[in-house]
């Protein structure tokens, strides 16, 4: 990276979106700044460089902003090109890898937030079932490859990565066992912990079960 | 080169971006309309984790999800890009593809409201469209500079079949006194050949989205 190159990271700690980012920048062995910030009182930075949602995490390069994580994980790929790529280089092998990313964000993200907002009680009947079937498809996905991206890390390990710390989250909250009920899946999050790109990037899962109860405390639904 | 096939629904915008695309990129391609009450088997095969249009089939390999397959098609057909070259430009319009969803979301709950939800419904499509307009548009006359990208098309939608939903509601949201810009933008849009021939008459779709409404209010 040039010497007067500037990144910058808006994110905050137990964000799974924000882990992306990080694992992304971690695998190209990007420097960066990572600044913290308070979602309740948003600071004038966050505001400034992500003007529209006014969330995080926003990656700022050289003083411009790049918002929504896989926009920005895309960018960091092309980007630094020259080092560990996230997208494969063919363009069916690359559309079914950004295919499989946005099933992650629609129904592993969507359904996370659901769960975080849903009293313990009324996880059956908001679709816990869908959740754990949904973690079984990802699984065939897998199938008996490594990683998603095959032999190497690639763009959908890196959507799912940051949920092997919010797994023990969803087990307590849902009331399941990812290790009964997807085995694979639990054995994948256990060897991709190996690579210090991910468990550098990733928080210790009861921090992040602990900041969960206290949210949904504060939401009124704990 | 290997033959393309495009599983799509007459109606719904998701299918006409696909064909907007393939059109600009001059690909020939087979259009096999979809009847969504009764699924054929080929879509069953081509998604089966969604089981919806559009599907792209190139040679065999098929494609889903109608932003995933506008990149493959720009990434596939290179000529004539759709998409900028610089990494920061390219994540700012992807950015804006991905405010689409958004877009859609507030598009789909305002189809969907009724009295005081409707109202609400088009206040927050208001709110979500002025910021397009102000952030994504500004002044450009496309969201791609002169001529439409892969952002114009993305955001298709807020033409025709906007239009049509304004009218079965009774609501209006996207208007010269409101929304200049993006008015201005969206008759721009249908005034360039490759939409204003690849667009369902306006009519038919008026009649299929009242008659869909009608069946939603008997359920």
């Amino acid at each position: 990276m040039a010497a007067d190159e500037q990144v910058t990271l808006l994110d905050t700690w137990a964000s799974s979106i924000g882990m992306r980012v990080r694992i992304a920048l971690a695998e190209k062995g990007v420097k960066y700044e990572f600044i913290e910030q308070d979602l309740w009182n948003k600071s004038g930075l966050l505001l400034q460089m992500n003007p529209v949602h006014k969330k995080i995490p926003v990656l700022v390069h050289n003083g411009k902003p790049v918002c929504e994580s896989l926009v920005i994980v895309q960018y960091i790929d092309e980007v630094w090109k020259d080092k560990a790529p996230l997208l494969p280089s063919d363009p069916y092998q690359r559309a079914q890898s950004r295919f499989w990313a946005d099933f992650v964000d629609k129904k592993i993200y969507e359904h996370g937030r659901k769960i975080m907002t849903t009293k313990v009680e009324d996880q059956e009947a908001a679709g816990k079932k869908d959740f754990i079937d949904t973690l079984k498809l990802m699984e065939g996905e897998l199938g008996d490859k490594p990683y998603f991206g095959g032999e190497t890390l690639g763009y959908v390990d890196v959507a799912l990565l940051p949920y092997c710390c919010w797994f023990y989250t969803y087990e307590n909250i849902l009331n399941f066992s990812l290790e009964a009920d997807c085995p694979k899946l639990n054995a994948y999050c256990k060897r991709c912990l190996q690579k210090e790109s991910v468990s550098k990037s990733l928080e210790d899962p009861k921090k992040i079960y602990d900041f969960a109860l206290k949210l949904r405390k504060k939401l009124g639904v704990e | 080169m290997a033959e393309v096939k495009l599983y799509g629904f007459w109606p719904s915008p998701f299918s006409h971006r696909i064909i907007w695309a393939l059109k600009l990129k001059g690909v020939e391609y087979e259009y096999i309309e979809e009847d969504l009450s009764n699924k054929s088997e080929s879509l069953l095969k081509y998604n089966p984790v969604y089981k919806k249009t559009p599907v792209l089939v190139h040679g065999d390999k098929p494609i889903a999800e109608s932003l995933v397959i506008l990149e493959y098609i720009e990434e596939t057909w290179p000529e004539n890009p759709l998409l900028p070259k610089d990494p920061y430009e390219r994540a700012m319009a992807r950015f804006w593809i991905q405010y689409g969803v958004d877009t859609t979301a507030a598009l789909g709950a305002f189809y969907h409201g009724r009295g005081e939800e409707l109202e609400k419904a088009a206040k927050e499509l208001l709110e979500s469209l002025k910021i397009l307009e102000e952030q994504g548009l500004g002044d450009k006359k496309f969201f791609g500079g002169e001529s439409m990208n892969l952002v114009d098309i993305s955001y298709g939608a807020l033409g025709y079949l906007l239009a049509a939903v304004e009218e079965v509601k009774g609501v209006k949201v996207l208007e010269p006194s409101t929304l200049p810009r993006l008015h201005a933008w969206a008759k721009n849009l249908e005034e360039l050949p490759v939409v204003k021939e690849n667009m369902p008459a306006y009519d038919k779709l008026l009649a299929f989205v009242t008659g869909s409404m009608n069946r939603l209010a008997k359920n």
